[in-house]
């Protein structure tokens, strides 16, 4: 595999045998600056004829009827979180038919999924395209076990990807919550409601074949809150059950107790205040990491007392964020996926709470993605390094054990972008000379914020003098990486990257921003 | 000088355990999540606090979970304390 250095000095490979060329990146908006039309893929047109019932008697049935060869390439959404079990269902189906070689392209990879590493073993699964990999799997592709194509999108560049044709869907396998006998899709009610089915409506657009898959096979027409609608559908199938409820049907998260966590999400709000942007008309994005979290808590306090509403919340949304629309402070949400299912409520019921797609949400090819309007972003990460690069993949091992999300898209986007994360974890100072992967370039991200100081890019120097006029703890990212080493110690120097390479990582634009080495044993 | 195997610590997280055993020469083994970035730095600590101990034998074995040095330091004197001949008050 022939290597090149990339603008951010990251060696990645121009080719990927099986999956086709790349670009190395160079900027975070290079690739968006004109209004040129690109040429894409294109919904694909249908000729079945009039039906009243798309129920196929069973998934081996539906599977023949859709065509589906050995070398096609299947997709699946992770909005029913650790409770999905269609997933395993579809993938040991295929298994027992007899499938091989197939490129695997979720939007994510829930954390519970472990099995996925035993299909790629048997070679039903010969590429893997996704947001993320932890666990098993992780460490089968690091090892080098895994041995196939492994490509890391972001939720943004996936949604481009499907767009451009370069993740060419076969078959589209969809967990319905809820839906009728002529695949009329809704992820808000249901015994499995999940909320948003945000990345599967992109999916649903772009396959070739759409196959929905119900616990809840209710009375034509489902009349509320559609998400997919029939059109888009081409066969429907019933099982007992989409998963464990309990795993699906997660509550709010708790906000967080711990002193860390809070000292780093109070100076993150002061941070936000002095900068100015918490003002009427406010746009907000937040995970549901602690420090996130309860950043919500301080922010909503604070609306509420200056009489602020903000325009728009974005993103996974919490039941946090829910709550905070419910109360006015938001005029709207814009849901691609539900964080948790206290959230599902509001989707079905609040008209200000509204379902979107992938595309919509961060794809950066496109008349304009809602990313690009955020106001801003609370973002988690693994480690960061002196130059505000993030990691948000590999562990300090060495091994894939994250997934990227919206980070890099979020990132670009947000005028103001903020990486939550304590000092150190596990005995290891979080501030690296050079993080082991880059999933989100340093030339985004605006600020880190640690409970021992506040760090921002010397490329925000509005908001340095911001930060320091409000009197907020800065501090420089190289000392308080010295400071912390104090505590630590200083890690050995990192093994040199001379490995093969495992994974792939792309940058939002299709560009590749670094390369996934493997692990030896 | 080391006379008996002796531990201090745990295994509970930002903690560690360890154990040392009386031996010819010094052998430091290091396990734990960060084995890969650490190894360096806590060999280093390991053979400077036998120094300081003027001890030229010594098997020191470490399970760590994400200790800072502050609290290997004193788990591994603690260990080494408690190995040693007992000290007359």
């Amino acid at each position: 595999m022939k290597l090149q250095r990339n603008a951010l000095g990251r060696n990645v490979p121009l080719e990927v045998p099986g999956v086709g060329q790349f670009e190395p990146y160079e900027s975070p908006f290079g690739k968006i600056d004109g209004m040129a039309p690109l040429a894409g893929a294109r919904p694909f047109l249908r000729t079945v004829g009039r039906s009243r019932s798309k129920v196929a008697s069973s998934l081996e049935d539906a599977i023949k009827k859709s065509g589906l060869q050995d070398g096609m390439t299947i997709s699946f959404h992770h909005h029913l979180r650790n409770g999905d079990a269609v997933i395993p269902l579809v993938l040991e189906t295929l298994k027992k038919m007899g499938f091989k070689g197939l490129t695997f392209a979720p939007s994510s990879i829930p954390d519970a999924h472990d099995c996925v590493a035993d299909y790629i073993r048997c070679g039903l699964i010969n590429r893997l395209y996704t947001s993320g990999v932890r666990g098993k799997l992780g460490q089968m592709i690091s090892s080098g076990e895994a041995d196939i194509p492994v490509v890391i999108r972001s939720h943004g560049g996936r949604a481009r990807a499907i767009q451009s044709g370069q993740i060419a869907i076969d078959v589209a396998f969809l967990a319905a919550p809820t839906c009728d006998a002529l695949g009329n899709v809704s992820g808000s009610s249901g015994p499995s409601a999940c909320g948003s089915l945000g990345y599967a409506i992109t999916d649903a657009d772009y396959a070739r074949h759409v196959i929905a898959i119900t616990d809840n096979l209710v009375e034509y027409p489902v009349a509320r809150n559609i998400s997919i609608p029939q059109y888009k559908v081409d066969q429907v199938v019933t099982t007992p059950s989409l998963g464990d409820p309990k795993k699906i049907a997660t509550g709010a998260a708790r906000i967080t107790r711990n002193p860390v966590d809070l000292k780093i999400a109070l100076d993150t709000f002061r941070l936000m205040k002095a900068s100015g942007i918490v003002a009427p008309g406010f746009s907000f994005q937040m995970g549901v990491g602690g420090a996130s979290l309860a950043v919500s808590v301080y922010l909503e306090e604070y609306m509420t007392k200056k009489g602020i509403v903000g325009s728009f919340g974005l993103g996974g949304i919490s039941g946090h964020m829910s709550r905070m629309l419910g109360k006015g402070l938001f005029r709207s949400l814009f849901d691609v996926q539900s964080f948790d299912a206290v959230v599902t409520e509001s989707v079905a019921d609040n008209p200000g709470h509204i379902e979107i797609d992938a595309s919509c949400y961060a794809n950066p090819f496109t008349p304009g993605c809602l990313v690009h309007n955020l106001d801003c972003v609370i973002l988690a990460a693994l480690d960061v390094d002196v130059n505000f690069n993030v990691n948000v993949l590999i562990g300090n091992d060495g091994v894939l054990r994250g997934a990227s999300g919206g980070h890099c898209d979020t990132a670009a986007g947000a005028a103001l972008s903020i990486v939550v994360l304590p000092s150190f974890r596990g005995g290891v100072c979080s501030i690296k000379e050079e993080v082991s992967n880059i999933t989100t370039p340093g030339e985004t991200v605006d600020a880190i914020v640690t409970e021992r100081g506040i760090l921002i890019n010397p490329l925000r120097k509005d908001l340095l003098e911001n930060a320091r006029a409000a009197g907020l703890p800065v501090v420089d990212i190289r000392e308080l990486k010295q400071k912390i080493e104090k505590l630590t110690g200083r890690p050995d120097a990192p093994a040199e990257k001379d490995g093969k390479v495992v994974a792939v990582v792309e940058y939002r634009d299709g560009t590749l921003i670094d390369s996934v080495y493997q692990v030896k044993k | 000088m080391i006379v008996r195997s002796a531990n201090a610590g745990t295994l509970e997280s930002s903690d560690c355990l360890v154990t040392v055993m009386p031996a010819e020469t010094i052998e430091i083994e290091y396990a734990g999540a960060n084995e890969k970035i650490f190894r360096g730095r806590t060999e280093d600590l390991v053979r400077e606090i036998l120094g300081k101990y003027s001890l030229t034998g010594g098997a020191v074995k470490i399970q760590d979970s994400g200790a800072l040095e502050v609290t290997l330091r004193a788990r591994i004197e603690t260990a080494l304390e408690r190995a040693m001949e007992a000290i007359a008050r």
